[in-house]
């Protein structure tokens, strides 16, 4: 009986004094937890994309508490929604998030532009860019090889027909493809704002006439229909003031190439 | 002295843990993605192991050699690594956090690792003194850290890698590298006693 008994005695012994050290120390070394860092990381998105320049949902959650004057608005997943819920918990009034999205400045797909050169052995927009400025008659253009694609974690951007195109419902304004993008391409702009050039050529009209049949040829139409003085062409390429435009689309229609892009859902 | 160095390094080049005895596979295949966590891993890892045995080693002397109970090592010897890997965790908490947050997550991980119940049993049943059994974790340790950064450099390579055929792609050629790995380790076999002897 007692080979039994004294073993299991040494055993729980030994586990009680084991427990009975690791109580007294979680009473000693107690760390006092801020409880609005765990309020307001339960309510942040947890993408931990890093787009309010923390490194993750956890370190923004953390700056609460060294900073209680940091800004509640500074996540754009969440958008205003968060931001509101983050001030309720801080006790301070949301400040406004105003949500952005993605916008591809190129429309150069194929048929519209075209290609080059051919390597199967390049997979990513990095390298092509490195590679001679990449397999695209216009060097200012999309490579199409999806680093915008690899980087986003909310499935808004898709590769399609060589050129980049970002779902403006899906995109939560993270800038990771602006970032990952070789030729910043990627602009994140606010999202109301619906009227763009969607082109980045610098080359002049005539040469980007020959490279891109949808490229900005700099013909200066839209600067002068533009009532609010919102479109400039500069360096030979037209460039929307996102500030001054009103959206009203006047540009887009004045355009002979489409160089001009318009979200604006139009009344039928 | 020349015992402790022999010990030390046999341990860290010819019975490396990982590479000879096969012990810790697992955070050697888990943890080995990116070189910084490799790296955190392994510095856990070695002060846990010296921890471990400075607290087990006096527990099978004194507490079940004395009784005749060897057979209870293993549950006694895990009972008490995962008590002190708590408190190690606890006081970090509060009196390092830098060394906390950098350790942080391999701490728990490491509770239950056999590398670290494999240092602390071979030290008794190699019947070292409490000094060797000391150096003999802190080599563990450091061999664990050095299959830790090898793997890790390598798997960042192969990650660039273009020309694995598919079939090889991910786990697989991670795990004919570590054989490769290990085989390359046979090669310090004899060079110890070489050395010292």
């Amino acid at each position: 009986m007692s080979t039994i008994i004294i073993p299991a005695a040494i055993v729980a012994v030994i586990g009680l004094i084991a427990a009975i050290i690791l109580t007294i120390a979680s009473k000693l070394m107690y760390v006092t937890v801020d409880e609005r860092v765990a309020a307001i990381r339960e309510v942040l998105p947890g993408a931990n994309c890093g787009a309010c320049g923390f490194k993750g949902c956890d370190d923004y959650a953390a700056a609460f508490s060294k900073d209680p004057g940091l800004s509640t608005a500074l996540c754009p997943v969440g958008g205003a929604e968060v931001a509101t819920q983050i001030a309720g918990i801080m006790g301070e009034d949301a400040a406004e998030a105003e949500p952005k999205v993605a916008m591809v400045m190129c429309q150069g797909s194929y048929g519209v532009t075209r290609q080059i050169m051919e390597d199967d052995r390049i997979y990513t927009c990095k390298e092509a860019k490195m590679f001679y400025g990449g397999q695209w008659a216009c060097p200012y253009g999309c490579l199409g090889l999806g680093d915008c694609y690899n980087v986003c974690k909310f499935e808004a951007v898709t590769v399609c027909n060589g050129v980049a195109k970002i779902d403006r419902e899906k995109c939560v304004g993270c800038g990771a493809c602006e970032e990952a993008c070789p030729n910043n391409i990627i602009s994140m702009v606010k999202k109301k704002n619906l009227v763009f050039v969607a082109c980045k050529s610098l080359e002049k009209g005539a040469k980007t006439r020959k490279l891109c049949s949808m490229g900005c040829i700099g013909c200066m139409k839209c600067q002068k229909i533009c009532k609010f003085d919102a479109v400039r062409v500069e360096n030979n390429v037209a460039k929307v003031d996102l500030e001054a435009c009103r959206n009203c689309g006047m540009c887009e229609k004045e355009c002979p190439t489409g160089a001009i892009v318009n979200y604006r859902k139009r009344k039928v | 002295m020349t015992s402790i160095l022999i010990i030390m390094f046999s341990v860290i080049l010819t019975n490396n843990f990982v590479l000879s005895q096969f012990l810790g596979i697992c955070p050697f295949l888990g943890v080995s993605k990116k070189l910084d966590s490799a790296v955190g891993m392994g510095v856990a890892v070695t002060f846990v192991m010296v921890l471990a045995t400075a607290a087990t080693w006096p527990i099978e002397v004194y507490i079940l050699d004395r009784y005749d109970m060897g057979y209870l090592q293993t549950v006694v010897f895990i009972l008490v690594i995962a008590s002190l890997v708590q408190l190690v965790e606890m006081t970090l908490k509060k009196y390092m956090p830098p060394l906390y947050k950098s350790l942080g997550v391999f701490l728990p991980l490491i509770t239950t690792n056999c590398a670290v119940l494999g240092v602390t049993i071979m030290n008794i049943t190699d019947g070292y003194n409490y000094i060797e059994s000391l150096f003999c974790s802190v080599g563990a340790g450091i061999g664990f850290l050095l299959a830790m950064v090898l793997f890790a450099g390598l798997r960042e390579k192969l990650e660039n890698c273009k020309g694995i055929p598919d079939c090889f792609q991910g786990v697989p050629i991670t795990l004919i590298t570590a054989s490769v790995l290990s085989m390359a380790f046979m090669g310090f076999s004899g060079v110890v006693e070489g050395i010292f002897g």
